[in-house]
């Protein structure tokens, strides 16, 4: 529906042959003898003052005449220190700036005009140029003045990542199809359409090992090739970018940062199933998101990268972007396409396979954003190669989204098999302010709560799934002792009841059960027997639901139960809350002897309750505290405790 | 109240009349009006020649859908597990002190609309909320009532 028209018909590239000249020149332009410089404006460096940063780049290079071209990319991946400015100057390894505001990027591109780096504000230089294994510069061995500044990739943060599914992120200018091309970008579907038959590359992605990354790991291959063998045309190739597990982020961060290499991987797999149509759904929250891609699907077009006649041969294939509109069942496969076909999205049993009968009745093919993004780079750089990576079952890496209590927030992408521990400990560092970690949720609504014992576990499908949670999209969400456990298993659980589209009763009323009864307990009204019914509940609920939404709902029920069962006694039993959370079984005090009387949870209070003057230790006035715990959270002596 | 409805027509139009975009011309028809007046639900229904009742299903399956009217700009609270984790409830709290709104609810000077959704995908930075898409991060009480005040002082202009 949306303007197709191939408005610049001079940009389109008509054969292969034509297609490698535009390469060499678009590899020139990007290493050009111009100062490049780029801000981190995805949604988390937006959400951080990008937006200033860049206005205050474009103005400083404006009113100094400098000849630098000023850019935006998507996200590094290390949120935490956004807003990220990197440079790319001529001869030079890249540069990453840290935690920068629009006053120190204005002081920044004034002094590299005069040749000085300010390596104190530097994260890191990057000795090649991506921190995927191909490169085109090399730049291990002449640091040119910049020496005090780490490697990139040897801070603790990268020094375990391999970015495949999030290369470029961060690295390119995602409005820009020409710094995509630069660097390596459609050369997988050049080659794919020159020489490779469509049944080899589906023998390629199964040698690969590639498994689906949306959640329960499906050999990608065996459903391209189900697609392919079904009769019936035409045949539709989906993308689900609807990333519903709250607190997962990646798939929008290559939607905004890399949008190119989700179309890319779709063409190459419409071309080996035989599909010349496509959607992208995308989830409301993420406008920037489909703003991108929006952008990257026109500007394919363009190149004669997507539509009629790609590169000159002759197959066609096209894109386009379906938004959803608020539902996290959505991201199921079945109410997906009943979303996309403009219905409510309610799923339905999979006695036929959507491959078979799946969009509009069609034959279709649904794959994650990450599986796609995964593709170019396994027909670049083989499936040997990719299937070298990773553990047994599980080839090539995962990129997981370690937020919560833990000190470096942000986007990591590993070999899978490595261990919980590596992640949060290693890359991440561990729980911040000195508290005590007290357990991971993975999965999402459909995954469990790993406690401190399991932090060896190899991250796997098989393994997750095996300690009683799931890979999920990829989210891991750390939890200190000031976390509840029973209140985050209640939070699913509400979660979960709000989004049940309420087609099987299983679902809809069971799982509203199981809230009924952990709300009891997180308001101390719950006895001992509850347990038992709410066991009996999980397995119900479990067993009898249509689609995955039900059939999971019970994992982060189960799995809390599980490991911390001591911390569902304490509610039940003692009638109080070990972490200070629920709020009906928290009173919080001031420890006379630890409190210095520094008056910040005075300030802090918003129902002003606490009560203190200088010198003196303070006090809560128990009939005002709304239990929030919002002094306990600014105290810098630990001076409050749950009584 | 009689609203212009030739907005929707418009919409329909950009979408060729196509009853599988049923959930995206509703969204742009809610960009419109700010929500989705049952006459336009109507015309949609119409112009589609799908039945009034699917046009309602859908529009209230959805949650991002309002049947009713919203204030001029809408505050997002992320409830998802990384805010939930580190502060949602403060946050919320304070915007609902501050607007004197709950969540679902409208100021009634029609300015602000009070919604709680689960991730908006900066989950690195929790707390968030969003104001008309726009995200900011790491909240605490005090940039909460800092970025509501920039929103109502916009207002006055
Ligand atoms: C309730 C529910 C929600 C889901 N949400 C998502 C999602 O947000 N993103 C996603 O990629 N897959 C989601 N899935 C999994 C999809 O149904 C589907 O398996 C996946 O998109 C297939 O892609 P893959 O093979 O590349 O993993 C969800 C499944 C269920 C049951
Ligand atoms: S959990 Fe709040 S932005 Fe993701």
């Amino acid at each position: 529906m949306i303007s197709t028209a191939g408005k610049k018909d001079t940009e389109r590239i008509k054969s292969v042959q034509e297609f490698q000249g535009k390469q060499a020149y678009s590899r020139s332009k990007f290493y050009s003898d111009k100062v490049r410089v780029s801000v981190g404006a995805g949604t988390c460096g937006l959400a951080n003052g990008a937006a200033d940063v860049l206005a205050g780049l474009r103005d400083e290079v404006g009113t100094s005449g400098l000849d630098f071209l000023v850019r935006q990319t998507g996200c590094i991946g290390y949120c935490q220190v956004e807003p990220v400015v990197d440079v790319l100057a001529p001869g030079l390894p890249r540069v990453f700036y840290h935690y920068m505001s629009a006053g120190k990027a204005r002081q920044l591109v004034r002094a590299i005009a005069e040749g000085d780096f300010h390596p104190d504000w530097a994260l890191g230089r990057l000795s090649r140029d991506q921190l995927l294994v191909r490169s085109e510069r090399d730049f291990s061995s002449k640091p040119n003045g910049l020496s005090t500044v780490p490697k990139l990739e040897e801070l603790p943060f990268y020094k375990a990542q391999l970015k495949i599914a999030l290369r470029n992120c961060g690295f390119i200018d995602p409005h820009d199809i020409e710094e995509y091309i630069a660097t390596g970008g459609y050369s997988a579907l050049a080659q794919v359409l020159a020489s490779i038959d469509p049944e080899d590359i589906i023998d390629l992605v199964e040698k690969s090992g590639l498994r689906g990354r949306g959640g329960g790991g499906f050999l990608t291959a065996r459903k391209w090739r189900a697609c392919r063998q079904a009769h019936g045309y035409p045949k539709y190739v989906l993308c689900n970018g609807d990333e519903g597990d709250p607190g997962a982020f990646m798939d929008r961060s290559i939607m905004e940062g890399n949008p190119h290499a989700i179309l890319e991987g779709m063409t190459i797999g419409a071309y080996a199933i035989g599909s010349d149509s496509g959607y992208v759904y995308v989830r409301l929250e993420y406008p920037l998101a489909v703003e991108n891609l929006q952008i990257a699907i026109e500007q394919a077009r363009a190149y004669g990268l997507l539509g009629p006649n790609i590169l000159g041969t002759d197959f066609s294939f096209d894109v386009e972007i379906s938004r959803g509109a608020g539902a996290f069942v959505c991201g199921e496969s079945t109410a997906l396409m009943a979303s996309i076909e403009g219905y409510s999205g309610e799923p339905r049993a999979k006695h036929i396979h959507t491959s078979e009968k799946g969009l509009f009745g069609q034959p279709t093919n649904l794959n994650n954003v990450e599986t796609w993004a995964n593709v170019p780079v396994i027909v670049n750089e083989g499936a040997q190669w990719f299937a070298r990576i990773g553990g047994e079952h599980s080839k090539g890496t995962k990129v997981f989204s370690v937020v919560g209590k833990v000190k470096n927030t942000g986007l990591v992408e590993v070999p899978m098999g490595v261990t919980l521990r590596d992640i949060i400990y290693d890359i991440c560092g561990g729980v911040p302010d000195g508290r005590a970690f007290k357990g991971v949720q993975t999965g999402g609504p459909s995954g469990g709560c790993l406690p401190e014992s399991l932090l060896d576990l190899p991250v796997d499908f098989e393994r997750l799934v095996e300690a009683g949670s799931m890979m999920g999209s990829g989210g891991m969400i750390v939890m200190d002792d000031h976390s509840c456990v029973v209140e985050l298993a209640r939070y699913f659980t509400e979660f979960l009841t709000r989004e049940s589209c309420g087609k099987c009763t299983a679902c809809r009323e069971g799982i509203v059960r199981m809230l009924e009864i952990l709300e009891q307990i997180t308001c101390g009204k719950a006895v001992r027997e509850d347990m038992d019914l709410l066991d009996e509940l999980c397995c119900y609920v479990k067993d009898n639901s249509i689609c995955g939404l039900g059939k999971s709902a019970a994992n982060p029920t189960l799995s809390t139960v599980k490991y911390y069962r001591d911390e569902y006694l304490a509610h039940i039993e003692q009638r109080r809350c070990p972490a200070g959370v629920c709020r009906e079984l928290t009173k919080f005090v001031v420890i006379p002897d630890r409190c210095k009387a520094c008056g910040r949870c005075v300030k802090t209070c918003p129902v002003k309750a606490v009560r203190g003057r200088e010198k003196v230790a303070h006090t809560i006035d128990q009939d005002k505290c709304v239990r929030c715990g919002a002094c306990r959270e600014v105290c810098p002596f630990d001076s409050i405790a749950v009584a | 109240m009689k609203l212009d409805l030739k907005s929707v027509d418009q919409i329909i139009g950009k979408y060729d009349g196509e009853d599988s975009w049923l959930v995206m011309i509703l969204q742009d028809v809610q960009d419109k009006y700010n929500y989705l007046p049952e006459c336009a639900l109507g015309r949609v229904a119409e112009s589609l020649k799908i039945p009034l009742s699917r046009v309602h299903s859908v529009a209230t399956f959805y949650s991002s859908f309002s049947l009713a009217e919203r204030g001029r700009h809408l505050i997002r609270v992320c409830d998802g597990t990384a805010c939930h984790l580190r502060g949602f409830t403060h946050i919320k709290e304070e915007i609902s002190r501050h607007l004197g709104i709950s969540e679902g609810q409208t100021t009634k000077d029609k300015v602000f609309t009070l919604d709680v959704v689960a991730c908006l995908g900066a989950c690195a930075l929790a707390p968030v909320m969003a104001v008309d898409g726009r995200c900011y991060g790491n909240m605490n009480a005090e940039k909460v009532r800092v970025v509501l005040d920039l929103y109502r002082r916009e207002k006055r202009h």
